[in-house]
């Protein structure tokens, strides 16, 4: 087998593989490869960690068997539940916020002490109010998400170009209509990193939520693993959460790339 | 039905003028920036609005435009009436037609905004973006969100003054033959002496809030840069404070020529 090799320059000592500089994915596929060799050779225990083999198997089995799709999807269930209970309250006191100084005052100081209290800690509160069940869970990832939606809606509206407004109005734009053609539109690229912000901070969510007592759902798995130190199990879950992770942020540049189409891009794709 | 109309002796019907203010003043705070004017425009006519920075023109021409309040003054304007920004302001998440579009109901709207486009020679550019368009097809593009309104007055704030010379000249072209094919009353706010008595049947020279000197110019068009061009820029500098050489027409470099009024391109 003969490998490729460039000579850079006229000293021999500087042999290089062409693009190897470059290889992005070397360090993590070592790491795997150290990790499978460890565990082959019995030095990582399967009950500390389960081998990368391993790992793949059990993905497999559990794909198979309708046992990860179907968690999945109850996990699913919760963030989307979660995230459009946010996005309506956010879109709403955003709008009633952000386009009137009378809802600024009302809506953005409760707003703004909402934001003081780090989500998380209401935990035992929804506990005791909601019990155990969905809607704990559904509420702490709805509160979590709402306030980057709100915030960023806000800001976006207000940061609205007012000579584009202004020109608008002298072509006879007024109400609903400079809404909606002027200033919703001239908010979407804040609007938009709001979203990318809830969706990671309602995935985050979700893990935790996940841990008060769940029926069904990757915290579910995750749990029953831990009790009988699966950790293959645990690696799978961990694997989904972040796939889930990437195919959100996936979802939001998609949504961006049609609804922003009018932006010159810094950088060509 | 058939009374007889009764004409006041005059050589034609008096028109009804398409702007009127009396005694209009305007002032923010204890700054009077509109000091008691009275302007009238006539149907049709093109005035070109002189003045230095602070001098009140863009004041002027906002209360015009009914961007700023009146509050309860003598100002009589068309409704039919539409602006050009010295920046083009076109919303840049719509596509050139659909700015143009803007604030239009009907069936036709595309059609109309279409035709409007092809008149300033964008008939090309219908679905592109506002940010790929250059400095002249942004303004061109202004222009035509203003025809297609139909206006009875059309403002001008500044349109060319962030073109370059060759654009601004051919923008100058395309005015005047736009304003031929549809006689609006036309508004032009200018820092530009030459392209003020290039273009307008009138000019004024605003100073603190009041008009300080009016000439109306009776050269044919298309302009040339004679004695009679240069004896009344020199009175429009002179008024805004600027020592203006003695004119030699037959001696003196073009600086710049002159819109031929032919459609460019």
């Amino acid at each position: 087998m003969s490998l490729a090799i460039t000579l850079r320059n006229s000293q021999a000592s500087t042999w290089r593989w062409p693009g190897l500089s470059r290889a992005r994915w070397l360090s993590p596929v070592i790491l795997l490869a150290l990790w499978e060799a460890g565990s082959q050779a019995g030095l990582i225990p399967a009950r500390v960690l389960a081998a990368p083999s391993a790992v793949a198997e059990t993905f497999w089995e559990m794909t198979m068997s309708g046992a990860l799709p179907s968690n999945l999807l109850v996990s699913l269930g919760r963030a989307a539940a979660g995230l459009a209970i946010a996005l309506s309250v956010a879109v709403t006191l955003g709008l009633i916020s952000g386009l009137s100084r009378w809802g600024e005052t009302l809506v953005d100081p409760l707003m703004q002490i909402k934001r003081t209290i780090p989500s998380l800690a209401l935990t035992p509160l929804f506990i005791v109010w909601f019990g155990i069940g969905e809607t704990p869970k559904i509420t702490l990832i709805a509160v979590a998400a709402t306030f980057p939606l709100y915030l960023n809606l806000f800001a976006g509206i207000r940061g609205v170009d007012v000579r584009l407004v202004e020109a608008a109005r002298s072509f006879g734009l007024s109400g609903w209509s400079l809404v909606r053609e002027v200033i919703l539109p001239g908010a979407l690229p804040s609007f938009f990193v709001g979203l990318r912000y809830a969706l990671g901070i309602s995935l985050l969510m979700l893990v935790v939520a996940e841990q008060i007592n769940a029926q069904a759902g990757l915290g579910r798995l995750i749990n029953d693993a831990r009790d009988f130190m699966r950790t293959d199990i645990i690696v799978v879950c961990l694997l989904v959460y972040a796939l889930l992770g990437l195919a959100a942020d996936a979802l939001v540049r998609t949504l961006e790339r049609k609804a922003l189409a009018w932006r010159p891009s810094l950088v060509e794709q | 039905m058939a009374q007889p109309r009764i004409r006041p002796f005059v050589g034609r019907a008096p028109e009804a003028p398409t702007v009127r203010l009396n005694g209009f003043t305007r002032r923010f705070g204890d700054n009077v920036v509109i000091d008691g004017l009275d302007l009238t425009i006539a149907p049709g006519e093109f005035v070109a609005l002189l003045g230095a920075s602070g001098s009140g023109k863009t004041t002027l021409l906002r209360t015009l435009a009914g961007l700023d309040p009146v509050g309860g003054q003598d100002v009589a304007t068309p409704d039919a009436r539409a602006v050009v920004f010295q920046d083009a302001r076109l919303l840049p998440w719509k596509k050139v037609w659909r700015n143009v579009a803007l604030g239009l109901k009907g069936d036709d709207v595309r059609a109309r905004a279409e035709a409007a486009l092809k008149e300033v020679g964008l008939g090309h550019r219908l679905d592109a973006w506002p940010s790929t368009l250059s400095g002249g097809e942004a303004q061109r593009t202004a222009l035509a969100r203003a025809l297609v309104r139909e206006p009875a007055l059309l403002l001008l704030d500044e349109p060319f003054a962030a073109l370059d010379a060759l654009t601004r000249l051919k923008m100058h072209d395309l005015v005047l033959s736009l304003w031929r094919e549809h006689r609006p009353a036309v508004l032009l706010v200018t820092h530009d002496v030459d392209e003020a008595v290039a273009l307008a049947d009138r000019v004024l020279v605003l100073d603190k809030g009041k008009i300080a000197l009016e000439e109306r110019i009776a050269l044919e068009r298309p302009r040339q840069p004679d004695a009679r061009f240069h004896a009344v820029r020199r009175r429009l500098l002179g008024r805004l404070g600027v020592e203006a050489p003695a004119a030699q027409p037959t001696h003196a470099p073009a600086l710049v020529t002159f819109p031929t009024g032919e459609a460019l391109l």
